[in-house]
């Protein structure tokens, strides 16, 4: 047995990831205890380092590891993404997690093996590797779920997480294993040749097709697989569901749509209609349901449902047939333009939720708000900065992911998806907004004046600066990020 | 006899799977699971790939099902649990699924089969199963085999964490 050393070079983010997650593990009983935040900064640094190594690779192509593995821009660009969205998860989790007083090193360790598990999925060129980094991911994410295991609603969570995401893995794998008996292969680029040049409306294709489209639609918690989401975000730690929410939604929206182009992208008019019924509904019940959460990781949770069915909207172009080239390509880098730009508004929102206590729990309740802004006047601002951008009026962020995807739709002849999914994002303001006019215009209870309140801690303000900013300076300058998408998309060549 | 052994073995597998679901005391879904197990290796045998239908019968039936076993007997699952309320709009929409899939497998010739190459007999004649498994998992399919030891680490420390006394209450 002999590896390539060029095959080692290729993975050396992945590699340095895991590496230092098993040091973690090592060096965490040996650590005194109040020297355990070095273990933090510890992974903090090693994301700075994958960072650099990525970015020096951008823009080149390389396979791997005999094919399993492609390392492109469009994985280039997902990787710096999972990168900035765990590193600010693990600055979030380092005050949060004492708070809630589950404060352990392993904690850490499972962020960057969850996040190698989403390198792998990106940089997938093969089912098998993609499907084991979604199983890593997920797994990782399972345990994650139910780190507050004192508390019931943090256990259910997890076992819900993990009945369903078991399941959903199961039809998915089902689903690759009919494709790998009728094309032989789990190669993308083999099954895209094995693909064209079959009778269209073979039957076992078909069926392995949707098959694999329910898996992933349980991944990016699209309706009707969607029923797990709300549970899990609401009994997981604040610090875990915001790492879901973000973290593993773009890794699995990138692999998604890797699979659908490369491999079945000769056969578009079987999966477009399919993705569109799947949007179409999920932009809908997503945004109906968060109206009457009460409790807003929950409303977060529809809220999530909801984007995954925007971004949908980007799948749809990218799928629809008799579309110029260029137009199916603005479909892709639009759908990564809002996948970015959520994950910045979906990260700010969450750090204000974790940040909120309430005595020595949690203030997650919609009325924990009520009044915020005469206490914190800074923090009731911010959320109400990221509660704007999540209903996406400009001069937000969050105007300009929807601005760039629904004119890729109308410039794709869907004009009336896009005016479908402005309606809902009209609707989608009045929850959005009801929080700030809780936190500006209601009057606090003594109660509520008593306990609930703001705690902030230095490395809370950096993800709250980082959020910030992104939020306001896309929304005002989106040029560098359009152009970078631009330039990561799947190479147009490869989508017949 | 080549395509009556697969039928025989998966229609046994299929009917066993079945039981696993319906029985209600779960040692008997347990022993049904082993059945399975053993025709699912019956499978393998047919298929030449005698390594796979050993593996299958040492760690599905050997391990894994004695494990299954032990947590049945060590919770002592006695009372029915009756929390599936929508069984019949589960049964419904499984029968239509069904029917669907059936009706597309049924519907036309698959094509894409035809273009595979036979099967490659040459390699199971000059040398072992085994041997060919091990070269593949080593060389082609390097990458995806150290994966699945770090998925199989992450299970580990995360039983750990979840289930060890004593690393979160202490601090509570």
């Amino acid at each position: 047995m002999s590896i390539p050393f060029a095959d080692l070079v290729t993975i050396i983010p992945e590699l340095l990831v895991v590496g230092i997650a098993c040091l973690i593990l090592v060096l965490d009983p040996i650590t005194p205890t109040h020297k355990k935040d070095f273990l933090a900064w510890m992974s903090l640094g090693v994301l700075g380092v994958c960072a650099l190594v990525t970015m020096s690779g951008f823009g080149g192509s390389a396979m791997a590891f005999s094919g399993l593995v492609l390392v492109d821009a469009y994985a280039a660009f997902w990787k710096l993404l999972l990168y900035l969205v765990s590193g600010l998860t693990i600055l979030l989790s380092m005050s949060y997690l004492k708070e809630e007083k589950i404060d352990l090193a392993e904690y850490y360790a499972f962020v960057l093996l969850a996040l190698a598990g989403m390198m792998v999925m990106v940089s997938g060129a093969d089912l098998l590797t993609i499907y084991l980094g979604i199983e890593l991911m997920s797994i990782t994410l399972y345990i994650m779920a139910g780190f507050k295991r004192f508390e019931a609603r943090s256990i259910e969570a997890s076992a819900k997480y993990f009945v369903l995401g078991a399941f959903s893995s199961g039809i998915l794998l089902y689903g690759i294993s009919l494709l790998f008996g009728v094309t032989g292969s789990t190669r993308l680029t083999e099954i895209a040749a094995a693909v064209n040049g079959s009778a269209l409306d073979d039957p076992l294709m078909l069926l392995a097709l949707m098959l694999i489209i329910v898996g992933f639609g349980f991944k990016v918690a699209a309706v009707p697989f969607h029923m797990w989401t709300p549970d899990v975000y609401e009994g997981a730690p604040t610090s875990v569901t915001a790492f879901m929410a973000v973290a593993s939604k773009a890794a699995s929206f990138a692999a998604f749509l890797r699979v659908l182009l490369e491999a079945f992208g000769g056969v578009k008019p079987h999966w477009n209609v399919l993705i569109l019924g799947v949007c179409l509904v999920t932009v809908a019940l997503g945004n109906l349901v968060a109206i009457v959460q009460t409790n807003v990781k929950r409303m977060l949770a529809y809220s999530s449902i909801a984007h995954a069915g925007y971004a949908l909207v980007g799948v749809v172009v990218a799928g629809w047939v008799g579309t110029a080239a260029d137009i199916s390509s603005r479909g892709v880098s639009s759908l990564m333009l809002y996948l970015a730009i959520y994950s910045f508004m979906t990260l700010g929102a969450f750090a204000m939720v974790a940040m909120l206590r309430k005595g020595g729990l949690e203030g997650e309740e919609i009325e924990d708000f009520t009044g915020l802004a005469k206490r914190h006047k800074g923090g009731a601002f911010l959320m109400m900065v990221f509660m704007v951008s999540l209903a996406g009026i400009p001069p937000t962020a969050g105007f300009i992911g929807k601005f760039y995807l629904f004119m890729a739709a109308v410039n794709a002849g869907l004009a009336w998806l896009a005016i479908f999914g402005l309606i809902f994002a009209a609707i989608s303001a009045f929850y959005y907004l009801r929080i700030v006019m809780v936190m500006y215009m209601r009057e606090p209870s003594p109660e509520q004046e008593k306990h609930t309140r703001l705690v902030l801690s230095p490395q809370v303000s950096v993800v709250l600066a980082f959020a910030l900013v992104g939020v306001v300076f896309l929304g005002i300058f989106p040029g560098p990020l359009v152009s970078i998408a631009d330039l990561s998309v799947i190479p147009i060549s490869s989508l017949k | 006899m080549g395509t009556f052994a697969f039928f025989y073995f998966a229609g046994i597998i299929v009917a066993t799977a079945g039981m696993v679901v319906a029985f209600k005391n779960p040692i008997y879904s347990a022993l049904a699971l082993l059945v399975m197990f053993f025709h699912v290796a019956g499978l393998f045998v047919t298929l030449h790939a005698e390594f796979l239908a050993i593996i299958q019968i040492l760690v599905y039936a050997g391990a894994i099902l004695v494990l299954y076993l032990f947590v049945v007997m060590l919770l002592n699952l006695k009372r029915e649990e009756h929390f599936h309320r929508q069984l019949l709009v589960g049964v419904f929409l499984g029968c239509v699924l069904f029917a669907e899939a059936v009706l597309l497998v049924l519907k036309g010739e698959t094509t894409l089969g035809n273009s595979l190459p036979a099967a490659d007999t040459s390699v199971e004649l000059t040398r072992g199963n085994t041997e060919s498994i091990g070269e593949l998992l080593f060389s082609t399919y390097l990458f995806p085999f150290e994966l699945a030891s770090l998925i199989l680490l992450v299970a580990m420390v995360g039983a750990v964490i979840l289930t060890k006394k004593g690393i979160l209450e202490v601090k509570n």
